[in-house]
């Protein structure tokens, strides 16, 4: 049986092994690391975002240091590389790509999606971005510059897109429903529904 | 210590053709010339970390490479934004 096909189970117990025999992760702290990554999702960047459209002090902490934004609202940050905030505004728009694997703020995004692992949206991010978020259906105007942000290193990168027109007096709890993982990214942009 | 503006040259290097490696510079980077954004800090060379050396910290930067670059499709005005360790970096 090659590596590939052996049951990921017992992968993943081998593995463990090992990294418990060489001391380097117990298991009990391989089980913790799992357990916060299974709880993340969308939903807590989706807050963050919503936040930062409603306090301007907030926003201004975000884009400062988005780990201790996110520490904040009592997400767990610990051990995680530092999250990096870039800021949409009425001339810039932002894409995130990690051209060389699949790098992504976890632990305010939950799991990547299957699409930001896959070898066409990472070539195409940096060969044609403007047509592969037209493929989401996002036409940015020409006044508008696209930012592609290849995560290549140590940084995790979410977008903090613009708040939707016609969303005055809204509460963070309605904002942040309007925000899901593209926005997020940046192949799509919130709207008021 | 690079400046903000500064223009510098992604090294046009191939360790990958000189056995096993482990590099955070994308391929289609090596070469091209861009310009600092900003230092984002330190960090413990990855280079070396995935071979568990011991592994020094080195600057980080954000370095914007204008569109088009090599491919028909980029429009001007659009930029990559990309992280590149300092040793990766030469005055251009």
């Amino acid at each position: 049986m090659s590596l590939l096909e052996t049951p990921s189970g017992k992968l993943l117990d081998a593995i463990s092994a090992l990294l418990a025999a060489k001391g380097i992760a117990a298991p009990d702290e391989i089980a913790e690391r799992i357990r916060i990554t299974d709880q993340a999702s969308p939903a807590r960047g989706a807050q963050m975002v919503a936040r930062a459209w409603t306090e301007p002090e907030f926003r201004a902490q975000m884009l400062a240091n988005g780990t201790l934004a996110a520490e904040s609202m009592g997400i767990p940050m610990r051990g995680l590389p530092p999250l990096g905030v870039l800021e949409d505004t009425a001339e810039v728009h932002h894409v995130v790509v990690c051209t060389l694997c699949s790098c992504y703020p976890r632990a305010v995004l939950g799991y990547p999606p299957f699409w930001f692992k896959s070898a066409a949206y990472r070539s195409r991010a940096v060969r044609d971005p403007r047509g592969l978020i037209a493929e989401w259906g996002t036409v940015l105007p020409d006044s508008v510059k696209l930012r592609v942000v290849d995560s290549t290193a140590d940084y995790r990168w979410m977008v903090l897109p613009l708040r939707p027109e016609g969303t005055e007096g809204w509460s963070v709890e309605q904002l942040a429903a309007l925000v899901d993982e593209g926005d997020m990214i940046g192949v799509t942009i919130p709207t008021r529904g | 210590m690079l400046e903000a503006g500064q223009r510098v040259r992604v090294r046009d290097d191939w360790p990958e053709t000189r056995g096993p490696c482990h590099i955070r510079t994308p391929h289609y980077l090596r070469g091209e010339i861009g310009t600092v954004e900003r230092h984002l800090g330190d960090f413990p060379n990855p280079e070396d970390l995935a071979f568990a050396r011991p592994a020094p910290a080195k600057a980080l930067y954000h370095v914007r490479f204008d569109l088009p670059m090599h491919w028909p499709e980029g429009r001007a005005g659009d930029a990559l934004v990309v992280e590149i360790f300092e040793h990766w970096l030469e005055a251009a």
